[in-house]
């Protein structure tokens, strides 16, 4: 038998029928659903008179629209309360495996939440009509976005028409430095790609400095994934993933656990699998990244300077870190540490776990924020991470820092809820994504690790956090 | 599918979907009526949220689908990485709603490229130097088009040029024949009850709840 790669074990165990040309139809395990991009498909599903396939494969949350704070105010923005009001009555219509509402004790965002309910398993295809699902490859998972209409298939399905993607390894060896972490290795892995690098791919990270990382650390990579533009992120099976999973609310248990644990042993790439590419970095040679533009790719470490276009020969990416430059207010040349900060923000599906807040907190402890940063804000992932988080006390070094602790949701990642940048001000953000406008009209999103947004709070300026530690 | 419509060019690499369709928008719980705000924060001088009139709002003049010459525009003509970013479906419905069948680009993001496919878009990928010329003479051609030959796979220029391009013979035929996606997967059911059963009886756990 030839060795395979994790991505074609995943894929080959759940084609249910394939065509001569390679369109296949898959099966999907477990679906993820949240307010913003189901509304239209339920009510499309309810359109053509289907029943849904298997709701016991449904885990739900509201999360994008709901707020982070005064919660027994409930959701003040009509617009988005009838959002999340339209979940709570399909979801009661439908039914689920799960439900965590707004205001629930497990309510958080979707991302968090799956895994640390025992949601995602590895082995399983998961989907969500949300691109930060590659979050849950890092359990071994077959795990990415999908469109509204692809979330009604596979409500009225259980199963998606796809193709097989290519298969790209990023292998990193080596041990990271003091104050690097998983947020970073994602940032340099898009910088050295850039953010279509990994388009049409399924992207494994491999070697050492990633059997390094915790599960939080894999699933801030593989979240990232997305932002390379890869179909989905892979790191394959091992010990650290079943520690995690063990005793799980939704996690096998008993004989059943053995029997889980034995048939995931094998999800890994074999010796000697053949990828279509392969993308190597030295862990050593990895910095505290930060992003200076609109794109992820715009990422230089923080002993950097902003780029000068001049010196870019590609016409396209010429007037496009041109345009970056002017949306951001920054000029060629600075120095990245020169750059003030108007607000923090630590949170997302990428960095609101627990490790996270500790990362962010070793930094904060017995410092207090700059008077500059107007807010700083702290959003666990979920309300399992915001009561770990204050049964080890890391609430409090936030708020004596200077931080609001919020209620968990996606918050300023994204911002559509009330937390979000205005026109202008200047945010180092722990988030996805420094698109123009993404954390509100005319923000300047700075991309850093939780780590890193937490030195620049207290410098008020970006900071290198191998300083501070 | 044929068709002859007019070309608009937007000159810049990694167009994502928020800008596409600023999160604001997404707060609807309807498929139509994106159009209005597509490209909401380039194409208006003020912040627009959702609810206003969107006919008396100030228009920025500088943005390219503003421009008298691309109005009626169904055919838009992008760089590398259009519609990267986030999976909103959104983004495909409010180009749809805005009046493009068709986007033309070096390369595309992947959910962003299904997606257009369920939303009756035509997402084609054509090389950089296709797609340079075609900027070139949309440039100096007022009034440019392409006839479109979706059976035929060509972009017919006006200058009498085709240019040729490949989709996936599967998405092809259901674009040409209308076919509802679901209804084509659920003539397997049986097939998928059959997966399932087997795939149930190995790994239980999986279908716990």
């Amino acid at each position: 038998m030839s060795a395979k790669t994790l991505y074609e074990k995943l894929w080959s165990d759940h084609v249910v029928r394939e065509e001569p040309d390679g369109t296949a139809l898959i099966y999907i395990d477990r679906h993820l659903v949240h307010e913003v991009t189901s509304p239209q498909a339920f009510e499309g599903l309810k359109l053509a008179g289907r029943k849904p396939w298997r709701v016991s494969s449904i885990v739900a949350t509201a999360d994008h629209n709901t707020p982070t704070d005064r919660w027994e105010e409930g959701i003040l923005d009509p617009v988005s309360r009838l959002q999340v009001e339209t979940l709570d009555i399909n979801i009661r219509e439908t039914g689920a495996l799960a439900y965590f509402p707004f205001r629930d004790a497990r309510q958080g965002i979707i991302h968090v939440i799956g895994p640390e309910n025992g949601a995602v398993l590895p082995g399983m295809t998961v989907v969500c009509g949300d691109s930060h699902t590659s979050t849950h490859g890092a359990f071994a998972a077959m795990a990415h976005g999908i469109g509204t209409s692809e979330v009604e298939h596979v409500l009225a399905t259980q199963c998606l028409v796809q193709k097989k993607s290519k298969a790209m390894l990023v292998r990193v060896e080596g041990h990271l430095g003091k104050g690097v972490t998983a947020k970073d290795v994602a940032l340099a892995i898009i910088g050295k790609i850039g953010t279509a690098g990994g388009t049409g791919y399924a992207m494994e990270f491999a070697g050492s400095a990633i059997r390094g990382l915790s599960m939080e650390g894999r699933m801030t990579l593989c979240n990232m994934a997305i932002e390379a533009g890869a179909r989905l992120g892979l790191v394959a099976l091992d010990e650290m993933t079943l520690d995690y999973l063990k005793d799980r609310s939704f996690s096998p248990r008993g004989a059943d656990w053995d029997k889980a644990a034995a048939a995931w042993r094998g999800l890994r790439s074999d010796e000697g699998a053949v990828f279509d590419r392969t993308v190597e970095l030295v862990a050593a040679e990895i910095l505290p990244q930060v992003t200076w533009g609109t794109s992820p790719e715009m990422v230089v470490p923080i002993t950097g300077r902003v780029p000068d276009p001049k010196k870019e020969a590609d016409a396209a990416k010429r007037e496009g870190m041109e345009r970056a430059l002017a949306y951001m207010g920054l000029q060629p040349e600075m120095p990245i540490q020169s750059i003030k900060i108007d607000k923090v923000f630590i949170g997302s599906c990428t960095n609101s776990r627990i490790e996270d807040l500790r990362q962010a907190a070793a930094v904060l402890e017995g410092r207090r924020k700059a008077d500059n940063v107007r807010l700083a804000l702290a959003v666990p992932g979920s309300g399992q991470v915001r009561r770990q988080a204050e049964a080890e006390g890391l609430d409090k070094i936030f708020i004596a820092a200077g931080f609001e602790w919020r209620e968990p949701g996606c918050s300023m990642c994204l911002a559509m809820n009330a937390d979000r940048l205005s026109p202008g001000e200047r945010c180092a953000s722990t988030s996805n994504r420094n698109f123009e406008g993404r954390q509100g009209p005319g923000g300047r999103t700075h991309l850093v690790s939780p780590a890193m947004a937490a030195a620049a709070a207290i410098a008020g300026h970006f900071a290198d956090v191998r300083d501070i530690l | 599918m044929t068709f002859t419509g007019l070309v608009a060019p937007m000159d810049r690499n990694n167009v994502d979907t928020d800008a596409i369709i600023p999160k604001q928008f997404l707060k609807s719980i309807k498929r139509s009526g994106f159009g209005p705000n597509a490209f909401d924060e380039w194409r208006y001088l003020d912040h627009g949220e959702p609810g206003m009139d969107n006919s008396r709002r100030p228009l920025n003049p500088d943005f390219v689908l503003n421009q008298a010459r691309y109005q009626g525009a169904s055919i838009l003509l992008a760089r590398a990485n259009f519609g990267c970013g986030s999976s909103r479906e959104h983004a495909p419905w409010a180009l749809a709603d805005f009046g493009f069948k068709v986007i033309l680009a070096e390369s595309f993001a992947d959910i962003f490229f299904n997606n257009c496919f369920k939303s009756g878009l035509l997402p084609l990928a054509l090389p950089k130097a296709d797609i340079d010329a075609l900027f070139g003479l949309v440039e100096a051609t007022p009034g440019f088009s392409l006839l479109v030959n979706l059976a035929e796979q060509t972009l017919l220029r006006s200058d009498g040029v085709a240019v040729p391009f490949q989709v996936d013979a599967f998405r092809k035929e259901c674009l040409l024949n209308g076919w509802d996606d679901i209804g084509l997967t659920l003539r397997h059911a049986d097939e998928i009850r059959e997966f399932e059963a087997r795939r149930q009886k190995r790994f239980p756990w999986l279908f716990a709840g």
